[in-house]
């Protein structure tokens, strides 16, 4: 999910089964990196900002190699899609829909995310 | 053929695999596609795919990736095509091919193209849970599972080309790998006594155990009747979780034989040079189940797809034989080289041998020559380099002498034939056949300007794969001929090279990666967000050159953070369960007790699992990312600093003991290697760089591996450069002689610039010195004559760098900002990573981590992304 918000003390949320849960103050997130956070169901879920100030968020966890560590990767953008490699094997994910760029059958969790 | 009049002529073909399709694609290009029904009987659960390339599923590709079928080329012709229903009976009479599922085909032409199966010796218990064979994708999927829940231990049975491969496999799969081969060497069937002898010295290198000379008597179950070990002939038994049987494949000619048609004594589907089997005019018999004319069943696939053109060529009506081929392989598994080619054993008579062998490198090339001159096979082992060029030119005289073909390069009359120097009609991709002439008119005439392009356009490259890299070579000399501009870019987002990005930064004192990009990256890149590729290239650009453009010498700071590698944006080294390892700098291995104590105290407080490392000093793991700073405060008041382990910059200048203690020594090697480490330290380069100083010409310290070694004489030092261990290992070559301490200093400054200066991202100085025009001399002539009045900047550059150098661990745990960032969870950051756990080894930790295994994605040549030490 996409959206630029325009000040800084923004709040980053994502959207889950029962609401907006709020992850954190934006200017925690550096544009282009990520971060982890916990869900209240125990799910870690990697959050990045680009940088046009767009916000992304997918599961943290790495399906290839099982760590936890997706919001670690360096991010890009290839074709116009933003995307992040994983810093274990280098498997790239789209950022919108999760789907991983190397390997069609591989697909993580991607949220809805927004600046309040 | 003859038809039945009135209705439409029907051909069956029984076995969907690689030869298969391929006679299906022969069929369709001589139009008989559309003159004729075309049906398939295809045992397998899908259709045919790169079985050749079986092996790389365990690199990540997937099993769609494999497959060679395209099902928009089936339904266009036409084909019927059942999947999962083989033949079960023939009846030649009534011309009728009964399937499993009761399906009846009649035919006026029936191809044979069942393949092989593979050959498992009669030994006691082969059938035991835990015992595998190695052919198909259910096969793979059936190993990964075992090897992921059940063993720790596999062995193969079987040295050959399959083994050698199957074995690899498994030990990709995090397995300890055996091979048991009955055989006295490895690979007995391609290569001779001193290629084995070499073959064995890397295979053993890579971490596998060879047991040769030795048979399988018996798999060793337990009371659950699954595989605990291998008895074998010498007596011994060999503990093994899981057995790969690759003890050679079997023609699968069962169908013929109860159809009762005539098959070879040793197997195989007997037929004449046209294919078509000697008992039965309508019948034919192409790929591994066929016994071709020349008496002989073909296990490659290169014959096969000849086989199949041909039999439909006879099929058409056309003129075409098989009348034998070329045995020639290039073993795929990774990190091994090794090849043969044409007649490797010198059957011909009155051959000559040209052999160079150097056993300690783990080298033997052999060239065989005939009376005339002409290259008639070879092996190469340890360096398969030269492959694709000597096999093109296989049959013809070699335009440089064979002697100097062999020696490796660098020892004085070794000689390198590019491609350029074969001749049209010379084959390039023998899998598929194709000449260079066709590969040059791909690119001519068919206008491609890739290699991907090429390989679809002839198909060359697209089989094995041993021909890849000629096949680049040719498209890239072939494009610069016709004055195309071959893309050398860095990656998607930077037309320019990583030397012309340094230049631009360098001579603009630009320190911003987004202006690099929004005014130097391709048009559709900028304003986007940069690559993994291009962002911790121009980042390490950036860092080198910090104190000269006036950038922050800092990684961390500002938006250089977000472009650095993941383990240098948390300056440690990533562990597989997302812990991270730390590892501080220990200049020239020296260290004292009370240091070693400081060290043992916090490994132990924090619980972390501590090893010396390769690189002369200590590595703690298993570190959480909350833990780093915690860790490193205590690391820094005792006076540690950031050994760099995670970045590509200097590593260790590792050292002997030298002249103070050492009989030998003939100069102080420590207090030089601690010298050059101060030196150096935090040098962000194109990769990593690695040192040592050896005291005497016995080379304790092993210098003449590293990126710059030097070793005492008793006048000075001798400055090596250029060496490298890893996966393609290469001894440094000299650079200078005898020189003073700060003669040596001024050298290695000026050679480290010039490499970071023109070399590319991840090119290690022993590939760059490989490549630039004019190697090694030209390096000399540029930082020991100056021959391009540079030096002055060069040696400036470095002294920048040594007077910006500060500890980026001490600048870490000073900063409440930056240490805002080493928490697992922004929300929690309380809360430890829960994935993050262990389990007790060797009165230690391990990781508790559910492995998966799925590889990396097919990577370029470099070790990337693994490239981190
Ligand atoms: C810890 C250590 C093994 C050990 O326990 O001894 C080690 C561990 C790793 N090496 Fe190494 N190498 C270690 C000494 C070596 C050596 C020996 C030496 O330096 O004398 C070599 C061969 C010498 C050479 O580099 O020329 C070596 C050749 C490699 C290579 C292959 C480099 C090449 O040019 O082919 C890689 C992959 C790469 O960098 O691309 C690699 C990569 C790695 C990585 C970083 C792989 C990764 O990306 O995770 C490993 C990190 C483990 C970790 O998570 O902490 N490691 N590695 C050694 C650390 C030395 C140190 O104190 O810094
Ligand atoms: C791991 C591995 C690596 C290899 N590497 C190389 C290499 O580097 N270079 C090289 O040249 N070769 C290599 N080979 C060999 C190469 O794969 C074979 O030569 C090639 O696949 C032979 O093709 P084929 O069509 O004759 O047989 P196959 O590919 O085996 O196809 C035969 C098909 O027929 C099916 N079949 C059998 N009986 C029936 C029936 N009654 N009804 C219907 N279908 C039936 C089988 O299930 C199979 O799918 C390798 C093989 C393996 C296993
Ligand atoms: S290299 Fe020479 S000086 Fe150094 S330890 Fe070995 S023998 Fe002694
Ligand atoms: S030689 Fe096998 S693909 Fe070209």
């Amino acid at each position: 999910m996409t959206l630029a918000p325009e000040t800084t003390d923004l709040l980053v949320q994502l959207r889950l089964a029962d609401g907006w849960f709020t992850v954190c103050a934006l200017h925690r997130l550096v544009p282009g990196r990520g971060i982890a956070a916990l869900l209240p169901d125990g799910r870690q879920v990697a959050v990045f900002r680009d940088r046009a100030d767009r916000l992304y968020a997918i599961d943290n966890r790495d399906p290839f190699g099982g760590a936890a560590v997706l919001s670690r990767g360096l991010t890009g953008t290839h074709r116009g899609r933003p995307f992040v490699a994983s810093p274990l094997l280098k498997q790239r994910f789209d950022l919108e829909t999760g789907q991983c760029l190397d390997d069609e059958s591989v697909r993580v969790t991607a949220y809805r995310v927004r600046g309040v | 053929m003859t038809a039945t009049p009135g209705a439409t002529p029907t051909i069956v073909l029984v076995g969907h695999g690689m030869v298969g399709q391929r006679f299906l694609e022969a069929l369709a290009e001589r139009g008989l596609t559309a003159t004729h029904r075309v049906v398939v009987l295809c045992e397998e659960p899908r259709p045919a795919y790169d079985r050749v390339q079986l092996t790389s599923y365990f690199s990540g590709r997937t099993a769609e990736e494999l497959s060679v079928t395209d099902m928009g080329f089936i339904t266009a012709h036409g084909i019927e095509l059942h999947v999962g229903d083989p033949a079960v009976t023939v009846d030649r009479e009534a011309r009728k091919v009964t399937a499993r599922s009761g399906l009846v085909v009649g035919y006026d032409v029936l191809v044979l193209a069942t393949g092989s199966s593979p050959f498992v010796p009669p030994v006691p218990n082969r059938d035991a849970a835990g015992c595998f064979v190695y052919r198909t994708i259910e096969d793979l999927l059936a190993i990964e599972e075992y090897a992921r829940t059940r063993a720790a231990t596999g062995a193969v049975v079987g040295g050959g080309l399959l083994g050698l491969e199957a074995a690899g496999a498994l030990k990709g799969l995090g397995l300890a790998s055996h091979i048991v081969e009955f055989a006295p060497r490895l690979m007995p069937v391609q290569v001779d006594e001193g290629g084995g002898a070499a073959l064995l010295r890397t295979v053993e290198e890579m971490g596998l155990s060879v047991h040769t000379g030795v048979g399988t008597q018996e798999i060793v179950v337990d009371e659950g009747g699954a595989v605990t070990g291998m008895r074998l002939s010498d007596g011994s038994e060999l503990a093994t979780d899981m057995v790969v049987f690759s003890a050679g494949v079997r023609p699968r000619d069962q169908l013929a034989r109860d159809c009762g048609l005539k098959v070879g004594e040793r197997g195989g589907v007997t037929v004449d040079e046209q294919c078509r089997t000697v008992s039965d005019p309508r019948v034919f018999a192409i790929g591994e189940c066929a016994r071709a004319a020349d008496g002989r069943v073909y296990g490659l696939v290169a014959p096969g797809y000849e086989q199949a053109e041909t039999a439909a060529a006879a099929i058409a009506g056309d003129e075409a034989a098989f009348t034998g081929a070329d045995l020639s392989t290039k073993l795929k598994l990774l990190g091994v080289d090794v090849a043969s080619f044409g007649d490797a054993h010198g059957t011909a008579e009155g051959c000559l041998d040209v052999v160079y062998s150097d056993s300690r490198a783990g080298l033997y090339k052999k060239l065989v020559i005939g009376r005339d001159g002409t290259l008639l096979g070879g092996i190469l082992v340890g360096d398969a380099e030269a492959y694709g060029t000597l096999r093109a030119l296989t049959g013809s005289v070699p335009p440089v002498s064979p002697e100097s073909l062999v020696l490796p390069a660098g020892a004085g009359q070794g000689a390198r034939l590019g491609p350029s120097a074969l001749p049209d009609e010379a084959v390039i991709c023998s899998c598929h056949n194709v000449t260079k002439g066709a590969v040059r008119g791909a690119v001519t005439e068919h206008r491609c300007t890739t290699v991907p392009e090429v390989q679809k356009c002839t198909r060359a490259g697209t089989g094995c794969g041993s021909c890849v890299k000629v096949l680049g070579q040719l498209v890239t000399a072939e494009l610069e001929a016709s004055g195309v501009a071959v893309d050398k870019g860095l990656c998607g987002c930077f037309a320019r090279t990583r030397e012309e990005l340094y230049e631009i930064v360098l001579a603009l004192r630009l320190t911003s990666y987004r202006e690099l990009l929004d005014r130097y990256g391709r048009e559709g890149a900028r304003g986007g967000d940069g690559c993994e590729v291009c962002k911790p290239a121009v980042a390490s650009i950036i860092a080198s050159l910090a104190p000269a453009i006036g950038a922050s010498g800092y990684v961390l700071d500002g938006e250089q953070a977000a472009l650095q590698d993941s383990n240098d944006h948390f300056l440690a080294n990533l562990q597989r369960n997302g812990s991270y390892s730390v590892v501080p700098r220990i200049p020239g291995g020296e260290i004292a007790p009370e240091k070693l104590i400081v060290i043992g105290e916090v490994a132990r407080d924090f619980g972390l699992y501590t090893k010396i490392t390769g690189g002369q000093r200590i590595d703690m793991f298993g570190a959480r990312v909350e833990q780093l700073p915690l860790i490193w405060a205590r690391l820094v008041d005792a006076g540690f600093e950031s050994g760099h382990a995670y970045g590509k910059s200097l590593r260790t200048v590792k050292s002997c003991v030298g002249r103070t203690w050492c009989r030998y020594g003939v100069q102080d090697s420590v207090r030089m290697a601690i010298d050059l480490e101060l030196r150096y330290r935090g040098l962000r380069s194109p990769h990593k760089l690695k040192s040592a100083v050896s005291g005497c010409a016995r080379e304790c310290a092993e210098a003449q591996s590293k990126d710059f070694g030097v070793i005492a004489t008793s006048s000075g030092w001798n400055l090596y450069v250029g060496g490298n261990g890893g996966a393609t290992p290469r001894h440094a070559d000299l650079l200078a002689q005898d020189l003073s301490d700060a003669e040596l200093v001024r050298l290695i400054d000026r050679f480290l610039m010039f490499y970071i200066r023109t070399a590319d991202r991840l090119e290690r100085t022993a590939t760059w010195l490989e490549r630039i025009p004019g190697g090694l001399d030209h390096v000399r002539d540029v930082v020991v004559h100056d021959s391009l009045g540079i030096c002055d900047e060069l040696e400036a550059l470095m002294r920048a760098h040594v007077a910006h150098y500060r500890d980026e661990w001490a600048a870490t745990v000073d900063d409440p900002e930056k240490l805002a960032r080493f928490v697992s969870f922004v929300n929690a950051p309380d809360t430890p990573d829960p994935v993050v756990a262990f389990v007790p080894e060797r009165d230690q930790i391990k990781p508790d981590l559910q492995l998966l295994s799925i590889g990396p994605r097919p990577a370029d040549d470099v070790l990337e992304g693994s490239a981190q030490r």
